[in-house]
Parts: structure tokens; C-alpha cells; sequence
């Protein structure tokens, strides 16, 4: 058990290969777009953002000068601002509900406004918050990702110290292991860690993992509430002859060793990514960033039917990524203990498998993205908590059945952005504090 | 096809637009690739005795990306030496016999004023612009708005030019004054074929926040300066038509103040200039900005038929009314066409803090609605609203006569309920 943040990462990554698919802004490039900002009332973007963040005012406190009170609006509403302004999808959000789109006049590009924002706030050295008076509560919090990083900073500036537990070695979560490299690095991913830890009385504790490292018994024992954010589990699989040869992976596990340290891709030729989200489509640019000639995705329904998100498709197409279509996977084939195809089904308009139809996609690289496990399992036998097909059960204040227990992120929402878990865990945090102040405690079983 | 010539106080130009005394017009060789480029006159960057300017000279307002929205300066009058000046007047005349070249003289006693007279005119000027204006520098030694800011002094000092001259002479005259007119009615006095305006402005532009040190800087201090540029226009054209609409006043107005454009000119024509002066378009774009005022003022006497610059010069003056003659019983409401809403709710914003509280948000969909029985009918919304022809401003039939405030004094003239007054 280690009690050191570990926010370093290694410093030879295969991700090192790629540049920002959005180049930061300069100053002139800032200034330029934050005066075209109308500063519309009651703004759109704001209510698109999970956050909330006022992104009319950061943006006017750009273009007046005002660099620290635009960071400072930003970090109010949504601590993780940093890696937001990088990772979400904006073309989805606040990008996407500009006024700008309906004059067909360009969207004001938010997210690179919030990245030159908060890219000087942490190049200054910029900290807007401290811990509050010592409330002598201890909460923990059960996985170091977005959700349980916002929501710790959040109740250390209502006083409460907090513990993370993270199974990993490395803290961060997904922001560090598995968001796309053209997005964000793992190592500016721990910049942010350090830069939300500088606040001070947030231990964290690396390789502990809940179930073998620690019971709900001890968590009840020692801290007074306790917040569940321990994200997704590992890759779901077709569970089909040949998912063993060599060359077929996991997709979010393959990203985190290309993100966290390095992968040979010598002998990778043809590449196929199972799948049709977000994960497939990531992993799909990644491979061709990083030099594999032939990457083609394959998704059993229409280009139309898939959950990635259409404007990382149409970039990937850019990058000369094919999509093979109406494609069930039901196998794979080998020789000499390496993978060489998937062999497949077409499928109709409705994503069934036409028999019949059997074929071989040649491959010596499969990485597969149809869906990951869900962890709510290691808490299904808790009394009071609730898990819904995998997913832990919240209420609207982040509240799980078992009282002092919460919860956010992936692990409640069943996978959404880093945006989504920020405001979940500062959600959560405000009800914790809450049900603290109350004089409620798990300890000494206060809480009935 | 329009006649773009210009005429005024008999100095003839191909179009009414001329640099303005500056620096765009500080030499020959400057002024004659402005002549290429296709103004239609200069007047020449003020001549006087040797001066020393300062460095740095120029400060400028920028507006949410927009550089120089306003300008200032403070330099002074020419420092190159008048001999030189006079051979390159007289070099540009050569060359450039149809354009107006009319020099610009700031001297002080009587004597100067024969001397410089003589030799401007010996070098070919076609007419002469008194700077009563400059508002810094040369006025601290008697000059400039010193001159103009004093009728008795600025028509004395114009009779005397008028007597020296051979050529027409304009007055140039300074807004750092009250009220304008008297002082274009004494440089009428004093024998002025013509006037312009407006010079500069007197201004700090801006103070350096950091080195508490007003703009521009000289070193550890600046000083005021003349305030010019797109964001002085509405003072220029108030000045330019109260001297228009003035009984008395009645000679020819050379308009100046903040012309970037055809149309901008075509504003100052309207309300009774007969020739525009440009310098702060041209030192920030150059004198290539001249080909779309001529094309746009050929377009514009196009479509409204004017053949000649007579036919629309002043053609605004007689809609230029006192407060009191205006019907108060005129009324608009502020009308939102939804189909072209994008929902910014800034009319709702500047309504709310800005006017009097009747747009209001719907809750339901991004288009506001306006409560018309409160619409005082102000503007403010279509000001704020970055959508082309949004929102109109839409005349009511209230059922009232018209009626002046000066009416309803006089004769007691029903006037509407007054709104959003309570």
C-alpha cells in the first residue's frame, strides 16, 4: 500500500507520437475569438455545459485583460476545467448549442478559449481555493479519477479531509489512462492531479483496490461518509474461438499501455477496432496516428446507427480510417498463435446477423471496444445500495441507497465525459457536506 | 453616369475627396500617389515656421478587436523645411493640374501670414486652409485653436489672409468650443470663402495603467492631443449641420471628422458639406480606400438619380428639427420576427438593465416576447441585436394627431399617454 500521490508518469510514452488535433491558441488567436463572443444573456452554452460553467463571462474576461478572473470563473464552476477544455466533446455541448450556428457564422470555439485560460492559470501558478477550517470529518473515496478528484477538492474547501483510494498506481483515472492523446497527454493529466492536490489534506492511496485491499467494513470504520467513483471495468469480450491468440486486445486496455507506457506496432499491418462508440472511434485514430497502414472499424450497424460521436468519425475518415459496415464478428482466426482475421457475419438494417453470410476481415490487429464491464457488482451485496444492470444506483443528489455512502462518474452514469463525472463528484461533495454538517457519520453508526 | 466633380469656393477637384492636413499629406511624393490612387484634392500637411515633434506621437481606442475606433496625436505642423515644401507644391501642381492642392498656414503676426500667403500661392496653390484648430501644441503659442477658439481673433486674422490672397481661403476651425456657429459665422465676416471642420479634438486617449502615465507616452509624460477618427463622426456632423441650418452662415463647408467611407461621406454631404476630408482612414488603411468611396458615391447618385454633388448636398439639413418641433405623438414598438431569432437575449438583458423591463424571456424556447403596451419604442434592443433586420422598430396608429412639445405648449395639443413612465 503506498500513502505517496504518484502524479508522475513515464517519461517514454507511445503517445509521445502525436501533436494536438486542436492546437493551442496564442494570444492574438484568443483575443480574436473572445471578441466575437456576443456575451448572450442567460446563455445557451451555459446550459449545455454539465458544469455550468459562465462561459460568456470567462470568455469577456479574456478579451478584457482579465486572464486570472477568467480561470477563476472557469475553476469555480468546474474544477477539472483544465483537462475540460481538452477532453470534452464541445461540438456536442456548449460548442454546439452556440447562437453562432444558427447565423451559420462559426461557433465561438469554447473549449480553446477555456484551454488558453486555464493553461496560464497553471503556467502562473494560479491557485483560486483553499481548504477550509478543519471540520475534523474524514471522508473516503473509493477510485482517483475525475469524479472522485472533483469531489474530494471540493469538500476539502468545505474542511473535510479526504482519503482516495486508487487501484492503479497511477491517479487520474481515464483522464490519465485513457483519454486520446491528440486530446490530452497522460502526464498533463497529472499536472491537473497535482495542481487539485496543492490544496492541501487529500491523501492519496495507490494500489488499494475495494474488495481485496479493502472492505466496506473498514471504510464504515474509519471515515465518516464514504464516495463511490470507481469508474468502469476492463473490456467486455465476444467470448468467442480464438480471442486468445496474440494480437488481440482489449480497447481501453490497449490505450492504456500506448497512453501509460509503450506498444510494438512493427508488425501491425492491418488493424480492425470491434465496435461502434466513442472507445472504438479513439482507438481506431490512435492506431493510424501511430503508423499502422490499414485501420478499418467494424460495426454491425450503418455508419448512421453508431454512438461515437459523428465529428470524431468524420475526422478519423479525414485520416483515411474506413468503416466496414452491417458486421457482426464471430471469431478469430490464427496461425501460429497469432491473430491473421476476424471472421464475420453480415448483418441487416436492423444489426442482425444474416446466416449464411460467414467471411474473414484479414487482421494482425484486433482491438476490441464493444462495451466495458461494470463494477457495480462489488458493492451488490451491500444492504441499501441498488446496482442496475452493472451501474450503482443514485438518487438526484448523487445519493446511494446506504446512508453516507454516494456516488459518481462512469460507475453511476454507466460511461459519459469527464464533464459529466466534475459535476456529479461536486455534486455529490455539496451533499456530503451537507449530511455532515447534519452530524450525521458512518463511524459509530451516527447515521441512523 | 453621376458627375463626381466637385466644386468648392471655386477650387475644382474630379471628386469631392480630399486628405485632410496630416501626415498622409505631408510631402509630394505621398501626395501624388494619392492623386494615382484617386483622391481628388489634398490640402497640405500645415506649413509654419520649423518645428520639433516628439516621439512617441499617436495613442488609439481599440474595441473588442477593432483597432482605432478612435485616434489621437500629437504632432505637430510640418518639421521639413518650407523651402522644400514649396518646390514639391509646386512640383505636384505641375503634375497634377486638374487636382485641388490647397496648402494649409498656421503663422502668427501679420507679417508671417503676408509672407507665407505669397509663397504658397507663388508655388501653385489653388486655395488656402487657415488651421485655426490644432488643439495642442501650437496653441500654447498663440496658434492653432487658440485662433479659433476666439471669433474677434479668427475673423481678424482671416481678413488679413483674404487680403493677402489671390486663391480662395478656408478656414479650418477647432470643435473645442460651446457652439460653432459663431465662430463659422466670423471667419465668414472676416472674408472666408469657406470653412472646414472639424479639426481635432482635445483628448488624453488613454493612460498606461501600469507606469501611471497618460498616452501617448514621451518618455515619462505625454500631454493632450487631437482626438480624430471613426468614433469623432457624430460630433463632426452635428457641427457641420448646425453651421448648414444657420441663417447667417453661408458659404461652403468642407466636411472633416471620422470619413471612412462612401457612405460616410455621403452623411456629411447631406447634412450640407460640399467636399470631405479623410486622414485617420487613410494612415490606418492607406489611400487605396479611395476607390471604394468613389465607387460607392457613383453608386449611391446612381440609385438615387442625383447627377451632380449639388443635387443632394445638404438635402438633410431641412429634416435636422429643435427637440420641441418633433411629434411626440409618433409612436413605435419594437416587434421580434422569431423565424430569424437565434436567442441570444441580449434585447432582453439591455431591455431589463438598460430601458424599461417589457422583453422578457418566454421560458419556454429562446425567443423573448415584448410586452408592446411598455415598449417606449427607444431602440436599445435593435442596437443590441446582432441579427440583420431582427427586430424592427413598427410605427403604431395611436389615433392621435400629431403634436409638438412647442405645440402642445402653445395650443395645448393633445399628447399620448405617456409609457413605461410609472
Amino acid at each position: 500500500m503506498s500513502s505517496v500521490a504518484q502524479t508522475s508518469v513515464a517519461r517514454a510514452r507511445s503517445e509521445n507520437a502525436f501533436s494536438d488535433f486542436k492546437p493551442a491558441y496564442n494570444e492574438a488567436q484568443a483575443m480574436a475569438e473572445a471578441n466575437r463572443c456576443l456575451y448572450c444573456s442567460d446563455a445557451p452554452c451555459i446550459t449545455a455545459c454539465p458544469t455550468g460553467i459562465d462561459i460568456p463571462e470567462f470568455i469577456r474576461k479574456i478579451s478584457t485583460g482579465n486572464l486570472k478572473g477568467s480561470a477563476r470563473t472557469i475553476f469555480e464552476a468546474n474544477i477539472l476545467g483544465m483537462s475540460c477544455a481538452r477532453v470534452c466533446p464541445v461540438e456536442t455541448l456548449c460548442v454546439g448549442d452556440c447562437v453562432y450556428n444558427q447565423l451559420g457564422i462559426p461557433p465561438i470555439q469554447i473549449g480553446k478559449l477555456q484551454r488558453y485560460s486555464t493553461d496560464r492559470a497553471y503556467a502562473k501558478g494560479w491557485q483560486f481555493f483553499q481548504a477550509g477550517a478543519d471540520s475534523g470529518k474524514r471522508v473516503a473515496l473509493v477510485g482517483a479519477g475525475p469524479a472522485s478528484l472533483a469531489c474530494a477538492h471540493l469538500l476539502r474547501r468545505r474542511g473535510h479531509h479526504c482519503t482516495l483510494f486508487e487501484k492503479r498506481e497511477v491517479v487520474g483515472g481515464l483522464n490519465t489512462t485513457g483519454v486520446a492523446p491528440y486530446k490530452m497527454k497522460a502526464d498533463r493529466a497529472a499536472d491537473e492531479v497535482e495542481w487539485l492536490l496543492a490544496i492541501g489534506g487529500i491523501e492519496v492511496r495507490t494500489g488499494v483496490e475495494l474488495g481485496r485491499d479493502l472492505s466496506v467494513a473498514d471504510l464504515e470504520r474509519d471515515y465518516d461518509a464514504v464516495f463511490v467513483g470507481f469508474g468502469l471495468g476492463p473490456d467486455g469480450w465476444l467470448h468467442a474461438a480464438g480471442e486468445d491468440l496474440e494480437g488481440v486486445h482489449g480497447a481501453v486496455d490497449y490505450i492504456e499501455r500506448l497512453k501509460l507506457g509503450q506498444v510494438d506496432l512493427r508488425d501491425a499491418q492491418r488493424a480492425l477496432v470491434l465496435g461502434g462508440g466513442n472507445t472504438a472511434v479513439d482507438a481506431v485514430r490512435e492506431l493510424r496516428g501511430l503508423g499502422v497502414a490499414d485501420v478499418r472499424m467494424v460495426y454491425r450497424g450503418d455508419e448512421a446507427h453508431m454512438s461515437g460521436y459523428a465529428h470524431e468519425w468524420a475526422a478519423a475518415k479525414v485520416e483515411s480510417i474506413t468503416g466496414v459496415w452491417r458486421t457482426v464478428p464471430t471469431g478469430f482466426v490464427g496461425q501460429g498463435g497469432k491473430v491473421a482475421g476476424v471472421t464475420a457475419l453480415r448483418a441487416d438494417e436492423n444489426k442482425r446477423p444474416i446466416p449464411g453470410t460467414e467471411h474473414t476481415l484479414p487482421a494482425d490487429l484486433v482491438l476490441l471496444a464493444i462495451g466495458q464491464g461494470k463494477l457495480g457488482a462489488l458493492l451488490a451485496e451491500v444492504d441499501g445500495v441498488t446496482v442496475s444492470r452493472g451501474r450503482l444506483v443514485v438518487d438526484d443528489q448523487q445519493h446511494l441507497g446506504r446512508p453516507g455512502w454516494f456516488a459518481g462518474g462512469d460507475c453511476a452514469n454507466g460511461g459519459k465525459e469527464v464533464v459529466n463525472a466534475t459535476a456529479e463528484g461536486q455534486h455529490a461533495a455539496r451533499t456530503i457536506d451537507a449530511w455532515l454538517n447534519d452530524n450525521h457519520s458512518l463511524r459509530g453508526g451516527q447515521h441512523a | 453616369m453621376p458627375d463626381l466633380r466637385a466644386n468648392i469656393a471655386g477650387i475644382r477637384s474630379p471628386n469631392p475627396f480630399w486628405l485632410a492636413s496630416a501626415p498622409p499629406a505631408n510631402s509630394g511624393e505621398q501626395i501624388m500617389r494619392a492623386f494615382d490612387a484617386g483622391w481628388g484634392g489634398a490640402v497640405w500637411k500645415t506649413l509654419g515656421q520649423p518645428i520639433q515633434n516628439v516621439s512617441s506621437r499617436f495613442g488609439a481606442i481599440h474595441h473588442r478587436g477593432a483597432r482605432g475606433i478612435g485616434f489621437n496625436n500629437i504632432e505637430l505642423i510640418t518639421d521639413r523645411p518650407l523651402e522644400t515644401n514649396f518646390r514639391e507644391i509646386y512640383e505636384v501642381k505641375k503634375r497634377y493640374p486638374e487636382h485641388a492642392v490647397v496648402v494649409s498656414l498656421m503663422v502668427e503676426t501679420r507679417e508671417e501670414w503676408q509672407d507665407i500667403i505669397k509663397r504658397s500661392i507663388d508655388a501653385g496653390a489653388d486655395g488656402l486652409e487657415l488651421n485655426f484648430g490644432c488643439p495642442h501644441g501650437m496653441c500654447e503659442r498663440g496658434m492653432g485653436s487658440a485662433v479659433g477658439q476666439e471669433p474677434r481673433v479668427n475673423e481678424r486674422i482671416t481678413s488679413w489672409a483674404v487680403d493677402y490672397s489671390s486663391v480662395p481661403v478656408l478656414v479650418k476651425l477647432t470643435p473645442n468650443v460651446g457652439d460653432i456657429v459663431p465662430h463659422g459665422r466670423a471667419a465668414q465676416r472676416g472674408g472666408a470663402h469657406g470653412v472646414s471642420l472639424i479639426n481635432t479634438i482635445k483628448s488624453i486617449i488613454g493612460v498606461d495603467i501600469d507606469r501611471f502615465v497618460p498616452e501617448p507616452r514621451v518618455g515619462g509624460a505625454s500631454s493632450n492631443g487631437g482626438y480624430c477618427g471613426a468614433a469623432v463622426r457624430p460630433i463632426a456632423l452635428h457641427m457641420t449641420a448646425a453651421l448648414a441650418r444657420d441663417h447667417e452662415f453661408g458659404i461652403p463647408i468642407s466636411g472633416i471628422g471620422g470619413i471612412t467611407n462612401w457612405r460616410d461621406a455621403v452623411e456629411f454631404m447631406l447634412l450640407g458639406a460640399s467636399t470631405v476630408q479623410v486622414c485617420t482612414e487613410v494612415m490606418l488603411r492607406g489611400y487605396r480606400i479611395v476607390e471604394d468611396m468613389i465607387e460607392g458615391l457613383d453608386e449611391y447618385m446612381s440609385e438615387h438619380g442625383f447627377a451632380t454633388l449639388a443635387d443632394f448636398v445638404g438635402k438633410a439639413i431641412p429634416a435636422y428639427s429643435e427637440w420641441g418641433d418633433l411629434d411626440l405623438n409618433y409612436e413605435t414598438v419594437a416587434k421580434i420576427d422569431a423565424g430569424k431569432c437565434i436567442g441570444c437575449q441580449l434585447c432582453v438583458v439591455a431591455c431589463q438593465d438598460g430601458a424599461h423591463q417589457c422583453i422578457h424571456p418566454t421560458g419556454e424556447g429562446r425567443v423573448p416576447v415584448i410586452d408592446e403596451g411598455e415598449c417606449v419604442g427607444c431602440n436599445l434592443c435593435q442596437i443590441v441585436c446582432p441579427v440583420p433586420d431582427c427586430i424592427s422598430m413598427v410605427q403604431v396608429d395611436n389615433g392621435f394627431q400629431p403634436a409638438t412639445w412647442n405645440d402642445h405648449v402653445a395650443t395645448g395639443a393633445a399628447l399620448r399617454p405617456k409609457k413605461g413612465a410609472h
